[in-house]
């Protein structure tokens, strides 16, 4: 197979296991220079909706047919997750076709499903390869797989091991515990998701940077200087919006006093914008409370997306506080508008 | 996650304990722990951690169980109020 003309194996395969039914790829379980440039250009958001693995059955190890079966997604940040949890193991992998999600997604969207499992179940021939009849679900699945369905498409019974792949190892030796059920959201998993916010915020970024250079041309006086000192309060305002919405907001959530993300977004905007006066003392009070509403607006938006960024908001609490804030950030926005407009006339 | 709250009285979260025939699924697939089992029955302890995943809902073999579940991201919730936009994405 390695030597099939056309092919190549992949990076994360280091050999084929041979079995009685098929040869089957034995995955690396040790992370490659090749892996950690993936993983970094997935965190900035750069190819993440197309980071994927191909599904299907992999080894880890030399797993015999004992061995246990772990179900995951082809989402590869999710599928290197798992393989480096499982360093010195001998079981199998099989992968889902979830489209490049990772679990809890897909099984919100229909991805990852018992169809789907079982559909990978048929292709692989899993159940001559093994001679038990049980597949080891991540918890996280349990919203888009219902176990019983599974038993019913392929004959292998579902059972929900733990919610994270780094307590694989542990589940496997010494069973579940509660620890392992519960989802966390520790502040290494709120600092990963930062980069992408900031990435995938590109549009925002560059509309309000487009918008506040369009703004500072507005007056009376066409001075470059003029016009390079307004800018240069327009983009000020928009980085610490961006810091305080993007940056500080998810670091410091649990230690916020608020519940409402909008509203502790706009307090650390609110904290930023304070020193925007003593920054830029060449600018009338009227400019630079423009700009500190423009920063507070942006940090509470941006705060109130983080939302989505979660695991504990419901979707009918996020539309309930939208439904409040909404209307009052683009007041607030419209107002930061005009009094920066209005500074240009003074 | 004590320490993360959202709002208060929004999920729909619903329990019907006369349904329950003590599967225990619900306490096992949720992520919050919310539920747990006594007396072989489930019990609800604590509704307001629920963020609407529907993983105990898709389980439970009575509808004993119920929760209109969704995506919780800003963009995809404003993308659902204008008119025509169905299906929009998300994560």
């Amino acid at each position: 197979m390695d030597d099939l003309a056309g092919y190549r194996i992949e990076p994360y395969v280091d050999g084929f296991l041979p079995t009685a039914h098929a040869r089957i790829p034995r995955v690396r379980t040790r992370p490659t220079r090749l892996d950690r440039l993936g993983t970094c250009r997935a965190r900035l958001g750069l190819d993440r909706n197309n980071y994927t693995v191909n599904p299907g059955l992999y080894a880890i190890g030399s797993p015999g047919p004992e061995a246990p079966v772990i179900v995951t997604a082809n989402y590869k940040l999710t599928f290197d997750t798992v393989r480096f949890a499982l360093t010195g193991r001998d079981l199998w992998l099989l992968v889902a076709d979830t489209r490049g999600i990772n679990i809890w997604c897909a099984g919100g969207k229909g991805t990852f499903s018992a169809g789907g499992i079982a559909e990978q179940v048929r292709k692989t021939g899993l159940e001559r390869i093994v001679s038990h009849r049980r597949l080891i679900l991540p918890q996280l699945g349990a919203n888009g797989v219902r176990a019983r369905d599974l038993r019913k498409a392929c004959g292998f019974e579902a059972v929900f091991g733990p919610v994270r792949a780094g307590d694989l190892p542990r589940y496997l030796d010494n069973g579940i515990d509660e620890a392992m059920r519960a989802v966390t959201f520790s502040l290494r998993e709120r600092a990963e998701v930062i980069p992408v916010e900031l990435v995938l915020g590109w549009k925002l970024i560059l509309t309000a940077i487009l918008v506040t250079a369009v703004l500072s041309l507005v007056g009376p006086e066409f001075s470059l200087n003029a016009i390079l000192q307004r800018w240069a309060l327009a983009a000020t305002a928009t980085g610490f919006g961006l810091t305080a919405g993007a940056i500080l907001f998810p670091l410091l959530l649990p230690a916020l006093r608020t519940r409402l993300f909008s509203l502790g977004g706009a307090g650390l905007g609110l904290a930023l914008a304070v020193l925007t006066p003593a920054i830029f003392p060449e600018h009338s009070w009227v400019a630079t409370t423009g700009a500190g509403l423009w920063t507070v607006s942006l940090a509470s938006w941006l705060a109130l997306n983080f939302t989505g960024s979660t695991p504990y908001t419901s979707p009918s609490g996020v539309e309930k506080e939208m439904r409040k804030a909404i209307p009052i950030l683009a007041g607030s926005t419209v107002l930061a508008a005009i009094l920066f407009v209005t500074a240009n006339f003074l | 996650m004590r320490n993360f709250r959202h709002l208060e009285n929004v999920a729909t979260l619903a329990y019907d304990r006369d349904r329950c025939v003590g599967c225990g699924l619900c306490a096992t697939v949720c992520p919050h722990r919310i539920f747990a089992m006594r007396d072989g029955k489930a019990e609800v302890l604590d509704r307001e951690a629920c963020m609407e995943c529907g993983a105990c809902a898709l389980n439970c073999p009575t509808s004993a169980i119920t929760v209109t579940p969704g995506v919780g991201c800003a963009d995809y919730i404003i993308q659902t109020w204008l008119p025509g936009k169905r299906g929009a994405s998300c994560c």
